[in-house]
């Protein structure tokens, strides 16, 4: 882009900047150097500047004085950025925090932030902390779209692959929220279609994220705890109970941070007690350790590991 | 770093409020700040001495000098102040900050909540899009206050740590690093005394932690990982399986990163994964039953044949 332009921007921020009253656009043409002459080609141009302006977040404000024409201004409160004093340990934390995102629009977001914290006299480092680290990655194609739709209250609409299928299906969602876990990113939303809030993962959305409907016509309900909604996984199906095991010496170390009661039983094997919900889900936990442990008791957890084995060789 | 003109403009308004904050600065500082060569710099400074408004009466808002490649602004007026963050600028920040502050036991907690307020301040309106997104960590990482007083005091670490993918408990002692969190998950990055070379370890498997008297020396030279490539790189050792997924087994896909994946019918998905462990391929092969069949290499299909065998033995 070009250098002129930048500088007709700059003229245009510092003459709106620094004026009381509403400039009219015939003020303005008339203040600025770069604007073109003629009435129509500089009505574009200026259409296409405020936007612009608009779009680096700088607060464009439409008014008039008294009985005169609709004008334009910025005004200073709005625009510039309120005092902010951080100690050295709040700006060496700030440092670390700037270095998080791997996804290029949160990662440019973020360093721009710090320009501007750093314009208000904040050195914060971007080489932080040599003994903290951190990393966000945020590489699903969708993210962008979605994080954008969020932050915009902009109803959406995807083609998505639910759990265990393997057909895509058209999705129309009013964005609430984006969460992360262990590295997978989840859209909280709700579902037009079937009339309740719904999880996507993000890595199941397929294809391009559309537009649905108007910036702010999402309206999330008060006090929606994303992340509560995003792990919700239903009431455990089952009371929790306790399952007697046999643990080979020295094996299934795995499992031996949650036994209680470990006693031994001759040269090769040890008894221990373990908590466990759901039969199906404990017996696939279990039958990683092989050979190296054998359940005694409930029976249904013993038939649920018998036939979770037999399934391997089947 | 790109330079647009929404950019460059970003930079020249960030440019006066940063020099006078700051009284007088360097050209060379300033182009360092902002990630731009010396003559990029000069150039912005010369755009900004330029300016001058035409009507009513001609005006110059901004009367600044860098002559001898030392920066002052004398008069500023309306742009001595830098623009109001971003709600972008605002959730890239607070978001990262959140997570951090979120770390069970670590020592910048304190600070994270303080910076966490002061930026919601800041930014005003601009806070509530970094409200509707999160990132969680890992809080199963116990051992990290620990961790970062044998980092603080440069002590060295003794670990009892778990390692899943050979179902082994180990025992090491350890000079600190650094402390990674990657993707929700947390992690300690050391000299393994053991094994005579870096070593990742993870927070949540780590069983017994313990700060011992002996100070951390980690060998002249030895570096972290560069994490902008990926917590783990692969290795020629590393085990290539195979699995075929039947439709209740495709999470593992979802799960696990595939060197490969293919749709084979009925739902049914073929997937290649990299394990460091042939260990870690049986378990999981035998963890997921009926789910999927492990299909090459072959002497691994022959493993877990025999482990499940075995174990199928006890029970009869």
């Amino acid at each position: 882009m070009s250098r002129r332009k930048t500088d007709r921007l700059l003229h245009l921020v510092v003459c709106l900047l620094a004026t009381r009253r509403y400039l009219s656009a015939e003020q303005i043409r008339r203040a600025v150097p770069g604007y073109p002459d003629s009435p129509e080609a500089f009505k574009r141009m200026f259409e296409r500047d405020k936007d612009e302006l608009r779009e680096l977040g700088i607060p464009l404000e439409l008014g008039s004085d008294d009985d005169n024409e609709v004008g334009y201004r910025i005004p200073p409160h709005a625009y510039e950025l309120p005092d902010i004093h951080l100690t050295p340990d709040e700006v060496a934390v700030l440092g670390l925090a700037a270095r998080v995102w791997q996804q290029t629009t949160m990662a440019e977001a973020a360093s721009g932030a710090l320009f501007k914290l750093r314009a208000a006299g904040i050195d914060a480092d971007p080489g932080g902390s040599p003994v903290l680290e951190s990393r966000v990655a945020a590489d699903d194609p969708a993210f962008p779209a979605l994080y954008e739709a969020v932050r915009d209250g902009r109803p959406v609409a995807f083609d998505y692959v639910k759990m265990g299928g393997s057909q895509a299906q058209r999705r129309v969602v009013e964005p609430w929220g984006l969460t992360s876990r262990r590295g997978r990113w989840y859209l909280v939303g709700f579902d037009r279609m079937r009339g309740a809030h719904r999880v996507f993962r993000l890595s199941r959305v397929a294809g391009a994220v559309a537009s649905a409907g108007p910036d702010g016509s999402v309206k999330v309900p008060p006090g929606t705890d994303i992340r509560a909604l995003a792990f919700d996984f239903g009431e455990r199906p089952a009371e929790r109970r306790t399952a007697r095991v046999r643990l080979r010496k020295g094996g299934a170390q795995g499992v031996r941070r949650w036994a209680s009661d470990v006693v031994p039983v001759d040269e090769q094997w040890e008894e221990a007690d373990l908590s466990v919900w759901d039969a199906e889900w404990t017996a696939s936990s279990l039958a990683r350790f092989a050979d190296d442990l054998v359940v005694l008791d409930p029976p249904d957890l013993r038939d649920a590991v018998i036939r979770h084995l037999k399934g391997v060789l089947s | 770093m790109t330079t647009t003109s929404s950019d460059r403009l970003s930079r020249l308004l960030a440019l006066v409020p940063y020099v006078v904050s700051r009284d007088t600065v360097s050209v060379a500082e300033a182009a360092e700040a902002f990630g731009v060569t010396e003559r990029q710099l000069r150039d912005d400074l010369n755009l900004l001495w330029c300016l001058e408004l035409r009507s009513p009466d001609p005006y110059c808002p901004i009367d600044l000098s860098y002559e001898g490649g030392d920066i002052t602004v004398a008069e500023a007026e309306s742009i001595s102040r830098p623009l109001r963050l971003g709600a972008d600028e605002a959730a890239a920040l607070l978001v990262a900050l959140r997570m951090l502050a979120e770390l069970p036991g670590a020592a910048e907690r304190d600070a994270l909540s303080r910076v966490v307020a002061k930026l919601e301040a800041a930014a005003g309106g601009a806070a509530e899009a970094a409200r509707q997104v999160s990132v969680e960590v890992d809080v199963r990482a116990g051992a990290l206050g620990q961790v970062q007083e044998a980092l603080r005091t440069g002590r060295r670490l003794f670990l009892s740590y778990y390692v899943a993918g050979r179902d082994e408990h180990t025992e090491r002692e350890v000079d600190p690093m650094r402390v990674l969190v990657v993707d929700g998950r947390t992690y300690l990055e050391g000299w393994c005394r053991r094994a005579e070379a870096v070593r990742l370890f993870r927070m949540d498997q780590i069983t017994a932690v313990r700060v011992l008297e002996a100070a951390s020396s980690v060998p002249a030279g030895v570096r972290g990982r560069d994490l902008d490539g990926g917590l783990y790189q692969g290795t020629a050792q590393d085990v290539l399986a195979t699995f075929e997924l039947t439709v209740q087994g495709r999470w593992v896909a979802d799960y696990y990163p595939c060197e490969s994946a293919e749709e084979i019918g009925e739902g049914r998905l073929r997937i290649v994964l990299r394990a460091s462990d042939a260990r870690w391929v049986r378990s999981l092969a035998l963890r997921l039953g009926d789910q999927a069949r492990l299909v090459a290499p072959a002497e691994l299909v022959d493993g877990v044949r025999a482990d499940a065998e075995r174990a199928l033995a006890l029970y009869t």
